[in-house]
């Protein structure tokens, strides 16, 4: 039983990593209209920084997180303010191709900069210990991600839902023209978005590298399992992807646990189902 | 009789073609050192994508293997033309690969094909254009079978699993549970552990088969650790899923719960160590080649390799498969006396020996297949990271699938 | 407009003929693209003419490739009688799954292809006895084409083999999309709601076309296992799906020679690319992709199409 308890933890830690990388393609989906399949680029950013300032610069691993979210953040900015805001009024199939070449470039600029191999990231020993709660036994370093994502979540929801800004972007998402005509700035604002939801792809990348590991092809990676979080969840839905990264962590766990056969592919055969019984996803909001 | 029907005007067009280059080459010809000449290696690797890492590897070792023993064997000039094959999710591109590097590039020798369905989809190509190819990697034992032309100078998956089933039933693990990643190299490596371990007295008591591609094994694990084996035997294919699985190892806490855990050797490659740091300590494997091993051999190895490499760079095993891959070919043209035809060269590949970094290695005339030692090493702490330390040797292992 | 699309498919064949005899060494490269273009073709059907995207195509595809290895392998040489069981076998699949696959809106179709792509890769995965597993299929060999032409090493007989069922598969979806019934799926794709309206049975109009789409790619796949003696199950894999739903963008989708374009232009600069820089071609094809959505709006049709009418526009 115990052991049930503690694969369900560390699925639901796998989950908050999931939740972190789908963030931002959900929130430029949902309100932007904008399909980034080049997302998983920004959490690579993050990792790659991440990596370099704790193995070339012995930067302790709890400032690099910081440095890694706020550089991709900027990326994410200069990347949107020179080219990604040219792609919003296209076609999605136009979307489509423009973001899977951008995903490309990336890993290969990736690779040019830091080579194929495996990056290594070796974690401070506080993490990597286990801790005994409640006498479940689970790492410090499943502990910090749950921690990590709730905190992220939660900030998330805050920020969009309670904030003159919040209020803004979905006041922007439903109406731009009306929203322009009283003085928002969008261009701004959509911005301002897209940089948030690189940067915390970029932190879910930083927190990745020691669980994951970092190469070039990450940006292409996670792409099958952020869309279907993405999906699942409802595009531009906080609490939905929320919801929907954790349950795939879970569920994953626990089949692989009892079953451990097939237990790889039922999350397959749930997202048909899932799509087919409710084809908007968890919040139920259209694309 | 089918083909001159099905294009008439092409053999003319051939030979006129073949005329004006033979003019135009007229002045230029040479009698006094004809036998001056090129051949051209054809190399097909992952270089792009998922796999590029590996390609990276055997390349280097290429280049290596160059830079210690230079471009010529005798009068012939060895060139290589590498093309890049993407890795396993494109098998018929290896096929097309090998064709082009025989076609277009005038390539009489192919190296390559880190996977085995990127070895089966040329067989039969190779076979009909009678182009000796030595495999750089790919492991499944069947293989080499499936054309007189293939000469494998890897290893083969029951190999390193064989051996070391063998070594746990007689170093006293009695109990045995395994996790391979759910696809035929890792049926192989199921299969054949299971089978020298069970021989030995041993007992394999559960097992699960991962998703090739799975990172998340907490929940195999915790089977495995509730089996209460005495080991657990792993085989996954490398690159980041075998980081993620073996720090998971750690994390999960197996050698807490008293289980050793045992790994054919490119699950825990000499390049991928500083990515899974302290998660090595104490993990058995068997593999056929390390950094650390003293021979002379090894010694030039790796002296060219970090000229290659960088200073600071750690060798893969596929490193020395691709320099003993080029290893191979100099010695085929050095044993046929110059000549590069496919059977001259299958003949002196045909029960070669080589001093190679991993000690000494013979292909067997049977069956083209690498005869070599395998090492059992034990992970432990090395200056100030970790390494992999053989402490056991079984000499000249065959196959055991043949 | 009907002479013009027509028109374009002679040139195409033209040039297609024109490499056979300007760089014979590049047949098997050409043979490739042929395949490409047809399977391209045969997801453009969906996505251009009927508005139903697909992240799963390569399902068919690959279904196609082992059909036809498998008939080789238990005795059924002869390509061309492969070519007809996979169009069959494909067609039937597709058939089965039609209802699952035009649910919902774009990202939902996405998702349940993509689901189901992954579910019938496993499944190959686990009928070793069957597909061999990820060693792939290579254990079979093909008999001459019709009893006459047998596949050589440079790659002849595979070239006019692919081109003509590529030249069939054109000419059979130019008459079906320029008739009442390809019509009544471009209104389909404008206007999903209007079309019971007007009478138009919709969802059996979409089971025609994904069935025809689906045996159409198993053709496709067919001829790339005859003529690679290969199958394995990258063929239906996630990434060729994926690759043709770029290439069908990329060309133009709703256009048939501009989808033919788009394969063939794609395939060969990946090609080219990576004879270049075997490592670093990636960089290279992601530029080309980002820098096409803003020189080439709608694909090489559409701007071929832009082209013409500046062209006239100065006349």
């Amino acid at each position: 039983m115990s052991g049930l308890v503690s694969i369900l933890a560390d699925g639901i830690a796998y989950g908050m990593l999931l939740f972190l990388f789908s963030i931002g393609l959900s929130i430029t989906l949902g309100l932007m209209r904008f399909i980034n399949l080049a997302h998983g680029a920004f959490a690579m950013c993050g990792g790659y920084v991440a990596a370099t300032l704790l193995n070339l610069y012995g930067v302790p691993f709890l400032l690099t997180l910081p440095a890694a979210a706020i550089f991709t953040a900027l990326v994410g900015m200069a990347a949107e303010r020179s080219v990604i805001r040219h792609v919003y009024g296209m076609p999605e199939l136009q979307q489509v191709l423009f973001s899977i070449g951008l995903a490309f470039a990336a890993g290969a600029v990736a690779n040019i900069i830091f080579g194929p191999q495996q990056q290594p990231m070796i974690l401070p020993d506080w993490l990597t210990s286990r801790v005994d709660i409640l006498g479940v036994e689970i790492t410090g370093y499943r502990l910090f991600l749950m921690g990590f994502g709730l905190v992220a979540a939660g900030l998330l929801a805050a920020l969009f839902n309670f904030t003159l800004f919040g209020a803004r972007v979905r006041a922007a998402v439903d109406n731009r023209r009306a929203a322009e005509g009283i003085g928002i700035n969008v261009g701004r604002l959509f911005a301002i978005t897209f940089a948030l939801g690189a940067g915390f792809a970029g932190l879910g990348g930083a927190l990745a590298v020691g669980f994951l590991g970092l190469d070039p092809t990450f940006p292409l990676k996670y792409l099958v399992l952020v869309l279907m979080v993405v999906a699942i969840g409802g595009p531009g839905s906080i609490g939905g992807s929320f919801a929907a990264a954790i349950a795939l962590g879970a569920i994953d766990a626990v089949f692989k646990y009892f079953v451990p056969q097939v237990g790889g592919f039922v999350i397959y055969g749930l997202l048909v189902l899932m799509m087919l019984f409710f084809p908007r996803g968890l919040a139920g909001r259209t694309a | 009789m089918a083909r001159t029907e099905w294009h008439p005007g092409r053999v003319g067009r051939r030979t006129v073609l073949l005329g004006a280059s033979a003019a135009a080459g007229l002045p230029l010809a040479r009698p006094a050192i004809a036998q001056e000449r090129k051949l051209v290696v054809g190399v097909v690797l992952p270089l792009s994508g998922t796999f590029a890492d590996q390609g990276k590897n055997y390349e280097d070792g290429i280049k290596a293997f160059q830079k210690v023993n230079g471009t010529k064997v005798g009068n012939i000039t060895v060139e290589t033309v590498m093309r890049d094959d993407q890795g396993p999710a494109s098998g018929d591109l290896s096929r097309r690969m090998t064709q082009e590097l025989i076609q277009r590039s005038r390539a009489e020798i192919i190296l390559g094909y880190s996977f085995t369905p990127n070895a089966m989809s040329a067989a039969s190509l190779l076979t009909e254009a009678k182009r000796p190819a030595i495999i750089i990697n790919a492991a499944t034992s069947v293989i080499t079978e499936r054309s007189p032309y293939f000469t494998r100078i890897s290893m083969t998956l029951p190999q390193l699993s064989a051996s070391l089933g063998q070594w746990a039933a007689k170093s006293g693990i009695k109990t045995v549970y395994t996790i391979v990643s759910d696809y035929a190299p890792g049926l192989d490596a199921e299969t054949w552990f299971t089978k020298a371990f069970e021989a030995g007295g041993g007992k394999v008591i559960g097992g699960a088969r991962t998703p090739v591609s799975a990172m998340e094994y907490s929940p195999f694990l915790q089977r495995a650790i509730e089996a209460k084996p005495d080991a657990v035997f792993g085989f996954n294919p490398g690159g980041d899923v075998s980081v993620a699985f073996m720090k998971q190892t750690k994390e999960r806490g197996l050698t807490e719960a008293g289980i050793k855990l045992l790994v054919t050797g490119d699950v825990v490659d000499d390049n991928l160590v500083p990515a899974m740091g302290d998660a090595l300590d104490g993990v058995i494997s068997a593999l056929h080649y390390q950094v650390e091993l003293q021979n002379p051999a090894n010694q030039r190895f790796l002296s060219a390799f970090r000229e290659v490499a960088g200073a600071n760079a750690v060798p893969s095993y596929r490193t020395v498969q691709g320099y003993d891959g080029m290893a191979l070919i100099y010695h085929a043209l050095q044993a046929s006396g110059g000549k590069t035809d496919a059977e001259s060269i299958m003949n002196a590949i045909k029960g070669a020996r080589l001093d190679s970094p991993r000690g000494p290695i013979t292909i067997d005339p049977a069956t083209r297949d690498i005869v070599q030692n395998i090492y059992i090493r034990r992970g432990q702490r090395l200056g100030s990271g970790w390494a992999n330390i053989a402490f056991e040797t079984i000499e000249g292992v065959k196959d055991p699938a043949k | 407009m009907r002479l013009t699309r027509l028109g374009a498919g002679l040139p195409l064949l033209l040039a297609a003929l024109a490499g056979y005899f300007l760089f014979p060494d590049y047949l098997t490269l050409f043979t490739s693209l042929f395949i490409l273009a047809a399977f391209a073709l045969s997801y453009d059907l969906l996505q251009g003419h009927a508005g139903v995207v697909s992240l799963g195509h390569a399902v068919f595809f690959g279904t196609g490739a082992y059909t036809a290895a498998l008939l080789a392998a238990h005795g059924v040489q002869e390509p061309v009688t492969g070519l007809v069981v996979a169009l069959l076998v494909s067609g039937l699949l597709a058939l089965l799954l039609t209802r699952l696959v035009v649910v919902g809106n774009d990202l939902t179709r996405l998702l349940i292809t993509l689901g189901i792509g992954f579910l019938m890769l496993e499944a190959a995965n686990q009928a070793r006895w069957l597909t061999g597993g990820a060693d792939g299929m290579s254990d079979f060999t093909m008999g001459p084409v019709l009893g006459l032409f047998r596949f050589d090493f440079a790659g002849e007989t595979a070239f006019f083999y692919s081109l003509a069922v590529l030249v069939l598969v054109y000419a059979f979806l130019w008459r079906l999309t320029t008739s009442p019934f390809g019509l009544a799926l471009r209104g389909i794709r404008e206007n999903v709601r209007r079309m019971p309206a007007i009478g138009a049975p919709v969802s059996r109009h979409l089971a025609t076309a994904y069935t025809i789409s689906g045996g159409i790619a198993g053709v496709a796949g067919a001829v790339l296992a005859q003529t690679s003696n290969f199958a394995s199950l990258d063929m239906l894999g996630f990434e060729r799906s994926a690759e043709v739903m770029m290439m069908a963008t990329l060309g133009g989708t709703g256009s048939i020679p501009g989808v033919v374009l788009g394969a063939a232009g794609f395939s060969y600069l990946k090609d080219a690319l990576s004879a270049v820089s075997p490592k670093y071609w990636h960089l290279g094809i992601g530029l080309v992709l980002m820098a096409s959505v803003f020189v080439l709006r709608g694909g090489i049709a559409g701007g071929f199409t832009a082209l013409l009418r500046r062209l006239r526009g100065r006349a």
